[in-house]
């Protein structure tokens, strides 16, 4: 039991917890939100974003820089129709709540 | 900002992505929680933008994705949100297979050092083909929802054999790109997973959709979080992760609603596929057919009325007519509530969403555990564009190709009114006993038209 713990285990005890974590919070989405809740995913799926901008990111550009810059493009898409269509959505619930 | 407080911000980011998808437990908590989910995801993208350089190049895109989200986000019909669903499903595929592209490209930009080491190069291959594979399998599901390629299964002799090979040789590839490291294996492997996206998607039929598109919700997730472990970021594991088991989760809900199992699913079931309807015994079944008027009468006299709509009321377009109908009823004072079935839609939840499209409120609409109990305390149940979801066999029939699916029970109502086109079969291509019991009245025509005159009827 000597030396550092290797990335991969730290990463592998974040996504277990995580998908637990999803799990519980999953099954407790109300059903008639479940459309909202596919959209709301997509939107947060769009994270990879992240990973597009940190690809476009280095000084020298090169192809890795130019598939970043068409990730980060293609993830936007997601992040900002995915929270917009899920408020949209949400809107039409509240509506009769008056 | 360091590298802690770069982890902190995503730390918090991904707990208000938690808290997003908390929300929706409620209708009422669900709006702040989308916009926890939209604070968590602006923490996120300016945080990383202060440890990237070409600023302008990353906001410009930014910009124009953003600007292209937006106007769909706005302009988007409801009928036509699996669809956009399917559409954005396939943009994360993609983007998770060029962000590997780049991280192999030039692993130092990411932190991952001069070379590839053995566990970035698994996750590498992971992340790549998972994302390939929801790349073309979404544009495929978009196809098919859109109708732009027909809803038919597509299948052929030995597809479940061509499928395993191409796994195996897309493996093998995988296996040569962790040897060489070279560009070759790594392009290979990812045409053959694109392959494996368009062949797995194509046999299913259009009445399996909504656990497909579940499913690829789910690979989407899980590609991100593949993404994530290359880029050692516990953010893009924790989103990926919720949004992977949210996407199991619901496969789940529209498997059992079906009472199918995930791999008939996958391996191709009876979706779209003409079963040739029972046979029967020979003898021409009768029915009691009426008019929108009979209609009328039978429900304006009611105490209470159940409607279960299906999509034939959305292809119809006659959701806000309905909200009418309802409405004259409540003020006649008959208690209206409407019955969804989770597969009512053409993906999870569809229903309730262009329910509350059209005004109804919401709670009038109940899920089908909740209302089952109650159909037999019910006048009159109004079966409007739903045909398998109501059909008894599915719990009287053994034989039934559709036996032991949870159904709503209306055959159990004192009344029931069915609005169809023609007595044509539903997707299970199965005849249907509740549109031949004593006390089912059919109404014949377009669903908007017969509503429209139930109204006029009723005022």
């Amino acid at each position: 039991m000597t030396g550092a713990i290797d990335p991969f285990v730290l990463n592998l005890t974040v996504f277990v917890l995580a998908i637990f974590i999803g799990y519980h919070v999953v099954w407790n989405v109300t059903p008639a939100l479940h459309t909202p809740l596919m959209a709301v995913t997509n939107a947060i799926s769009g994270i990879i974003i992240v990973g597009a901008m940190l690809a476009a990111g280095p000084v020298k550009l090169d192809i890795g820089t130019a598939l970043g810059l068409i990730a980060v493009t293609l993830a936007a898409v997601n992040v900002f129709g995915g929270f917009l269509v899920t408020q949209r959505m949400l809107d039409m619930f509240k509506k009769k709540n008056k | 900002m360091s590298a802690n407080t770069v982890a902190l911000a995503y730390l918090t980011a991904a707990v208000l992505f938690i808290l997003a998808l908390k929300g929706l437990s409620s209708p009422v908590s669900a709006r702040r929680g989308n916009l926890l989910g939209m604070v968590g995801m602006a923490i996120a993208m300016l945080t990383t933008l202060t440890v990237t350089h070409n600023v302008t190049y990353i906001l410009f895109a930014i910009a124009a994705g953003g600007a292209i989200g937006a106007v769909i986000a706005r302009r988007i019909q409801m009928t036509a949100m699996p669809e956009l669903v399917a559409a954005m499903h396939s943009l994360v595929g993609l983007a998770a297979v060029l962000v590997a592209m780049a991280a192999f490209n030039n692993p130092v930009a990411y932190g991952i050092g001069e070379v590839l080491h053995a566990s970035n190069r698994i996750e590498l291959f992971i992340g790549t083909f998972v994302g390939a594979i929801t790349f073309t399998g979404s544009i495929i599901a978009f196809g098919k929802l859109s109708g732009k390629l027909g809803s038919k299964p597509l299948r052929f002799a030995g597809q479940h054999w061509l499928n395993l090979l191409l796994a195996i040789l897309m493996i093998a590839f995988g296996i040569a790109f962790f040897i060489m490291q070279s560009w070759t294996p790594f392009l290979i492997m990812t045409a053959l997973a694109m392959l494996i996206g368009v062949l797995l998607i194509m046999p299913i039929g259009g009445a399996d959709m909504p656990v497909v598109i579940s499913m690829l919700n789910s690979y989407s997730g899980w590609a991100a979080a593949g993404i994530g472990f290359t880029l050692n970021n516990n953010m893009l594991i924790i989103a990926g992760s919720l949004v992977g088991s949210s996407g199991a989760i619901l496969s789940y809900i529209m498997c059992k609603a079906m009472n199918r199992s995930f791999f008939n699913v996958i391996l191709g079931g009876f979706g779209g596929e003409a079963a040739a309807a029972d046979e029967g015994d020979g003898t021409q079944k009768t029915y009691r057919s009426g008019s929108a008027d009979d209609a009328a009468f039978l429900m304006g006299n009611a105490d209470s009325v159940i409607i279960v709509p299906g999509y034939g009321l959305a292809v119809a377009r006659a959701q806000h007519a309905i909200n009418e109908m309802s409405k004259v009823l409540t003020e006649k004072g008959v208690k209206v509530r409407y019955a969804i079935h989770p597969v009512a839609g053409r993906m999870p939840g569809h229903m309730n969403v262009l329910l509350a499209e059209a005004e109804v409120p919401y709670e009038q609409v109940v899920e089908m555990d909740e209302i089952n109990n109650e159909f037999s305390d019910t006048d009159v149940v109004l079966v409007i564009g739903a045909n398998d979801v109501v059909n008894p066999a599915a719990k009287n029939d053994k034989s039934s190709p559709i036996y032991g699916m949870p159904i709503l029970e209306a055959h159990k109502a004192r009344t029931v009114l069915v609005v169809k086109r023609s007595m044509a079969t539903g997707y299970a291509g199965l005849d249907n006993d509740l549109f031949y019991m004593d006390k089912t009245m059919m109404v014949f025509g377009d669903a908007k038209k017969v509503i429209e005159d139930v109204i006029k009827s009723l005022a």
